[in-house]
């Protein structure tokens, strides 16, 4: 299997780094962003990157605003939220705008690393059906 | 707050004391008005009334007697014509004269006489035997003898009882005689008898000196007659009306008519209080509804205005706790904002230690340290942080969920839930004030519809009581949850504690906004108030028990609607029919 890709984004950088390294640790490939900006550089730049995992509560571009920008732009790169528990609704809003789940801070690095396994899971096989429709019409082309 | 306490009473009197004079004032001015325009034309028309028939009355009989005197005189005078001393004896001519007089008036004239110019009676015609008497000395003789005819006063005379007489002087064969006669007092009197008027009306005739001239049935004394002689009286010939006091003081009435014939005076007397009798009593039936109304002026400007204020105070306090329910809520409001701020910034820190600890954790892994003596004391202090993390997440997570819910916003509430988040939110304290709080929460409680922060807010707050009142002693505080089975469609939330109780005094005040026995500026003596507006609120009631020594029990009854209950019926009638297919 190959590594999974993933972007953490979040203003709290020594959060952010410690979890990059044990994320790391535990065989992913880790891109990191401080910032939504940053998030969306990152994607354009990256287009390996599979799962984002996105702080709802950062300062100017907030993880909702973000998330509507990915999904806008990068439809097919499945997100997970991270939130605080008085912006559940928030999550929850996330969600309903495409979002693959949330999880609540401070979080477990076991149920962190079985999300982001899920999350990577269904990007592929989301992934593999589009190639299979390729496939097919290519092949149809050819009869 | 006790200036403005202060300020309040001294404006709640002003304002008492403002609609007390503006009733006062609106009342009485009118009522004294009318009262005293019509007692005092009442009491002028009145008078003048009495004034008027009195006088009428007098002036007739002054009248009836001047007509009958001038009758009788008239008689003498014709018979006097007729006489002629030289045609016929004069004793056959007052013998004739006399029967002729009885027979056409009656008993008026008691006898007929005939004097010389000497004062000598040569003829008489009568009961008594007066011939030959002298009356050269007699006061009416020598008045007599002057004018052409005489009236005189009356007197007791020879026969020694009263009587007087009518004297015409007669010019016949150069000699002068006198005819005289005499009148039946008993006659003359009756005519003045007839005036009585009430208890006290008499009238009675004096002559020129003051001497009573005819009978009377009440005793007067001279004096009193004298005092009612006036100059006055005979200046002219009107009927003059007076009132006076005599000397005992009674005031009494004084009506004096002149005669025309005769220099006497025909005088009505009447108490004041007997003539006024019936204006007095008018009077004193109008003084009688005026005091009554003065008094229900005055029971009414006294009781009205306080009632007024004191609904005007009761609403001022309402309006006063709804002002500071409005703060206490803004508060609460702003304290769950700070809390939930708070909260999140702790969170963050939190966090990172957590995942610090697990890195570390992570790198354990890696390193051979099985050999290093202090390898389970480093695993115990990551587990430790671990664990105080998760703590602390729990924390700011409840004093997030609490911030969140302080608002009014209605819900379907579960009371286990809310109160449980309320225990687990008050546990620290309690349990640094040596208090333990027991919950026995029962299972099937219906939702209910409400505010849950505000119902959070009265549970923390009776917690919050009992554990300040348990401040010393520390003890038990038992929650307990059901449906009541004393209320229809209640559930009821009850809350014991063992603390020191509540005085028997303080009991019924415990309600009462502003009532508190914490020290000044620790407690606002708000928070049972609130809790008792928002129990009223959501149609419930709150009451109290407490024995001094052994602790006190508030219990919460809360209705709920009848349709859940039926609903989870449904549901449980739906899950057995399930259960059968």
């Amino acid at each position: 299997m190959n590594r999974i890709k993933l972007l953490l984004v979040d203003d709290e950088k020594p959060f952010l780094d410690t979890i990059t390294k044990r994320l790391e640790k535990r065989g992913m490939k880790i891109q990191a962003a401080y910032s939504g900006k940053d998030a969306l550089v990152e994607l354009e730049n990256n287009k390996a990157i599979e799962v984002v995992i996105l702080d709802v509560k950062m300062p100017q571009m907030d993880g909702v605003q973000t998330l509507i920008e990915i999904k806008n732009r990068f439809p097919l790169v499945e997100v997970i939220m991270l939130t605080g528990h008085a912006t559940v609704e928030t999550a929850i809003d996330g969600m309903k705008l495409g979002a693959f789940d949330y999880l609540m801070k401070p979080c477990d690095i076991d149920m962190l690393v079985a999300k982001v396994k899920d999350a990577m899971e269904k990007k592929r096989k989301h992934d593999e059906k589009i190639m299979e429709a390729r496939m097919k019409e290519i092949s149809g082309r050819m009869v | 707050m006790e200036q403005s306490l202060t300020d309040r009473k001294a404006f709640y009197q002003i304002l008492t004391r403002k609609i007390m004079v503006l009733i006062l004032v609106v009342s009485f001015s009118p009522m004294i008005l009318t009262t005293g325009i019509l007692v005092y034309r009442f009491n002028l028309t009145y008078t003048e009334k009495i004034q008027a028939h009195i006088s009428e009355l007098v002036q007739k009989h002054t009248q009836n007697i001047d007509t009958f005197l001038s009758e009788k005189l008239g008689n003498i005078r014709y018979l006097a014509r007729q006489f002629d001393s030289k045609q016929q004896s004069p004793k056959i001519f007052l013998q004739k004269n006399l029967g002729l007089l009885k027979k056409e008036y009656g008993d008026v004239f008691t006898d007929l006489g005939l004097v010389n110019g000497n004062g000598i009676q040569f003829a008489y015609e009568g009961p008594f035997k007066f011939e030959n008497a002298d009356y050269s000395d007699a006061e009416w003789f020598i008045k007599a003898s002057d004018k052409p005819f005489y009236i005189s006063d009356v007197f007791a005379g020879l026969r020694g009882h009263p009587h007087f007489i009518i004297a015409v002087k007669i010019t016949s064969n150069g000699s002068d005689y006198i005819l005289r006669s005499t009148i039946n007092f008993g006659a003359f009197n009756s005519l003045v008898e007839n005036i009585h008027i009430g208890k006290t009306g008499i009238a009675f005739l004096i002559n020129s000196k003051g001497k009573l001239q005819t009978q009377t049935n009440v005793g007067l004394k001279q004096s009193i007659i004298a005092s009612m002689m006036d100059s006055d009286c005979y200046k002219n010939n009107e009927t003059i009306f007076a009132k006076k006091q005599d000397a005992l003081g009674n005031k009494y009435l004084c009506v004096t008519s002149r005669l025309k014939n005769i220099d006497w005076l025909m005088v009505f007397r009447q108490d004041l209080n007997d003539a006024f009798r019936d204006l007095w009593k008018t009077q004193l039936l109008a003084l009688a509804i005026f005091i009554f109304g003065c008094i229900a002026i005055l029971s009414v400007a006294f009781t009205l205005p306080r009632n007024i204020v004191k609904l005007i105070s009761s609403a001022d306090k309402k309006s006063e706790v709804m002002n500071k329910q409005v703060v206490e809520s803004g508060k609460l409001a702003t304290i769950g904002e700070l809390a939930a701020g708070i909260a999140h910034e702790i969170n963050n820190p939190v966090a990172i230690m957590v995942e610090e600890a697990g890195w570390i954790e992570d790198l354990f892994e890696e390193e051979d340290l099985t050999g290093s003596e202090n390898f389970d004391e480093f695993k115990r202090a990551l587990s430790q942080i671990n664990t105080q993390g998760k703590r602390c997440k729990e924390i700011t997570h409840k004093l997030l969920s609490f911030a969140r819910k302080t608002d009014s916003t209605v819900n379907d509430v579960q009371i286990n839930d809310a109160v449980k988040e309320i225990v687990s939110l008050t546990a620290q304290m309690a349990r640094y004030n040596n208090v333990i709080i027991e919950t026995n929460l029962n299972e099937g409680i219906p939702y209910i519809r409400i505010a849950p922060s505000e119902l959070q807010q009265v549970i923390l707050n009776l917690i919050n009581n009992a554990i300040d009142a348990m401040e010393k002693s520390g003890g038990t505080i038992k929650i307990e949850t059901k449906i009541s089975q004393i209320e229809k469609n209640h559930l009821v939330i009850s809350m014991e504690d063992n603390g020191p109780g509540i005085p028997k005094n303080n009991l019924d005040r415990i309600f009462d906004p502003f009532f508190t026995t914490k020290a000044v500026g620790k407690g606002t003596g708000l928070g049972l108030s609130i809790c008792y507006g928002i129990i009223q609120k959501m149609g419930g009631k709150i009451d109290v028990h407490s024995q001094i020594g052994s602790g006190t029990k508030f219990r919460i009854w809360i209705p709920f609607q009848e349709e859940i209950i039926e609903v989870t019926d449904n549901d449980s009638e739906s899950e057995i029919q399930g259960e059968k297919t």
